[in-house]
């Protein structure tokens, strides 16, 4: 009854599973944050500065992961830190995924001075060095959401556009597609119909690694200050306010690290668990 | 009166090499015509410019394609994709890139029907079942529902057969149907494509490699070398006696059977060395009357 393929399916199950029930379970908890958090993740008590988590020596009842330098909540902050993280997520990762993937598309299969244009745009782009490029539109933008997600566009369309305008490439010489011209299918029909389903699993898989990396560029651009206003939770911001208590205060930097990689981990265990579970050619 | 009528087709590389030499080549209405070349000899760009689908590298240089009496090169694009669309069809080389294996079966071959000459679903739904069930496929409601993936190569060429005869056209470019299949299936394919073809009185243009495909499909065939014709006979008159010398090297170094001592007879040197001496004089003839045109108009 075990052979191999069905042990496959069982994992790419178990992997589906555990990353959407973290990322839901993240979800539920930014929705309902306000309700859900244990304390006032921006209220401050100077007495009650570093306290270690419960099961440490002089914890304090109430604070389960402990508290930051200025005796706030480590708990309430990540999850309040997780809605920041996740609308930057869905919101910068669908924006990338659908600009990126339509230039993709139409550079691959229409090929031609779309190709030209759209091709040297990438190569141009790829010569920035993320970080550096993505802190300067900052600093022109100005700090903010909508400058964080702008910024993550900008920069990341192109990882959607080289890789589906090679897969759209490879799919534009089957013969399905020669079939569906004799057929009197127009381009634009069959880009949409014939190519985009067959490169759909792959622009999965790109959208949750995307939103994964939309949550480590918020987190780096918190990092660096240039995130929204540093009163507000972020995981980003903790970890660098953790950083100048490592000695003291470990809890401050490792629980806003760990949910960061769990985090981005999921994502794209999610893509691969989806593209495993809906792919007709692998199902 | 034929149905499809190539003349003087060139074919050219963008600013390079050319690919076909001034073919031409007529299909009757209901007529089967072999299209026989080595590999690289052209055969399928014949097809591709026919139904409109060649490589964007590649250009006609000269020559038109008369379809049903009328001239698809000087049409505008969109005219002639409808034209042919309606009147055309393909049976393509390789079973398993030809169907999109995102989507089900059914709709594969229901579609063009539906939103590209209009009919019902329900009609489109019956005719694609009558087809399944004449090209031999068992449970057809079944494989509808198929996706490409769970089925054998095949099948699926099968499958493809039944939607080129789908829309009911009056011509059918066959690509090496039966070269990506194995040999057992290969006869019950070429006995399934003949038999649609009389039963439907398509004309039909097959393009392929194998004489004994040829010998036993075919009305009448065209050799191709190097993209010049070389020659253009009945099925009959060519294998009782080719008239051109290649031709009847290509026929001897078909193996034989019966005769398994004869062993394989290569094509001697000395013939296609000839052939393509004729084809380079073509060359030659070809870009000096370019030259002089040139010349003419500065």
């Amino acid at each position: 009854m075990l052979d191999g393929r069905s042990m496959i399916r069982r994992r790419a199950g178990l992997r589906l599973w555990l990353s959407a029930g973290w990322l839901g379970l993240l979800l539920c908890l930014a929705l309902a944050a306000p309700w859900i958090a244990p304390k006032d993740p921006l209220a401050q008590d100077l007495f009650l500065g570093r306290m270690p988590p419960f099961w440490q020596a002089g914890a304090e009842p109430g604070y389960l992961l402990g508290t930051d330098s200025l005796g706030r909540d480590v708990l309430s902050r990540i999850i309040h830190g997780a809605r920041l993280a996740l609308l930057v997520a869905v919101v910068a990762g669908a924006a990338t995924c659908v600009i990126g993937a339509c230039l993709g598309l139409m550079a691959g299969f229409l090929r031609g001075w779309a190709d030209l244009v759209i091709s040297r745009m990438i190569d141009i782009w790829m010569a920035f060095p993320p970080v550096l490029f993505s802190i300067l539109l900052i600093a022109v933008l100005g700090p903010g959401l909508w400058s964080i997600i702008i910024a993550i566009v900008v920069i990341d369309w192109t990882r959607f556009a080289r890789v589906i305008r090679a897969e759209a490439m490879s799919q534009g010489a089957m013969d399905y597609v020669a079939s569906a011209h004799v057929a009197g299918r127009g381009r634009l029909g069959t880009m949409l119909r014939e190519i985009l389903p067959n490169v759909l699993p792959t622009i999965v898989v790109l959208l949750t690694l995307e939103m994964g990396i939309a949550v480590i560029v918020e987190a780096i651009l918190s990092f660096v200050n240039l995130s929204i206003s540093s009163d507000d939770p972020t995981w980003g911001g903790m970890i660098a306010e953790g950083r100048s208590s490592i000695h003291q205060a470990w809890w401050v930097l490792v629980f806003p690290l760990i949910t960061l990689f769990l985090t981005v981990l999921s994502f794209s265990q999610l893509g691969e668990g989806l593209k495993d579970r809906f792919d007709p050619v692998l199902r | 009166m034929s149905f499809l009528s190539v003349r003087n087709l060139t074919l050219r590389l963008k600013n390079g090499p050319r690919l076909l030499r001034r073919v031409s080549l007529d299909v009757a209405p209901g007529e089967v015509r072999g299209l026989v070349g080595e590999s690289g000899a052209g055969k399928s760009m014949i097809g591709k410019a026919i139904l409109g689908i060649l490589p964007g590298a590649v250009e006609i240089a000269e020559g038109e394609i008369w379809l049903d009496g009328t001239d698809l090169l000087s049409l505008p694009p969109t005219e002639r994709r409808r034209r042919i669309g309606a009147t055309a069809a393909l049976i393509p080389q390789d079973p398993l890139t030809a169907l999109n294996p995102s989507h089900r079966i059914g709709p594969q071959i229901t579609d063009r029907l539906v939103h590209i000459l209009g009919w019902s679903r329900t009609d489109a739904t019956a005719r694609a079942l009558d087809l399944l069930a004449e090209v031999h496929i068992p449970d057809p409601e079944r494989v509808m529902r198929n996706y490409p993936h769970e089925l054998s190569g095949g099948m699926r060429q099968r499958i493809l057969i039944a939607s080129a005869f789908a829309a009911e056209p009056k011509l059918i470019v066959a690509d090496e149907p039966t070269t990506a299949l194995d040999v057992t299936v290969q006869k019950q394919i070429l006995r399934l494509i003949a038999g649609m073809q009389a039963r439907h009185q398509t004309a039909l243009l097959f393009v392929t490699h194998d004489l004994g495909v040829v010998s036993k499909v075919c009305q009448r065939l065209t050799v191709l070398y190097s993209g010049m014709v070389v020659e253009d006979a009945s099925v009959t008159d060519f294998f009782a006696a080719p008239r051109h010398a290649y031709s009847a090297a290509l026929l001897a170094a078909t193996p034989k059977y019966t005769d398994p001592a004869a062993g394989l007879l290569p094509v001697p040197e000395t013939v296609t060395a000839s052939v393509r001496a004729e084809v380079e004089a073509f060359d030659r003839a070809m870009d000096s009357a370019i030259n002089e045109r040139g010349l003419a108009d500065g």
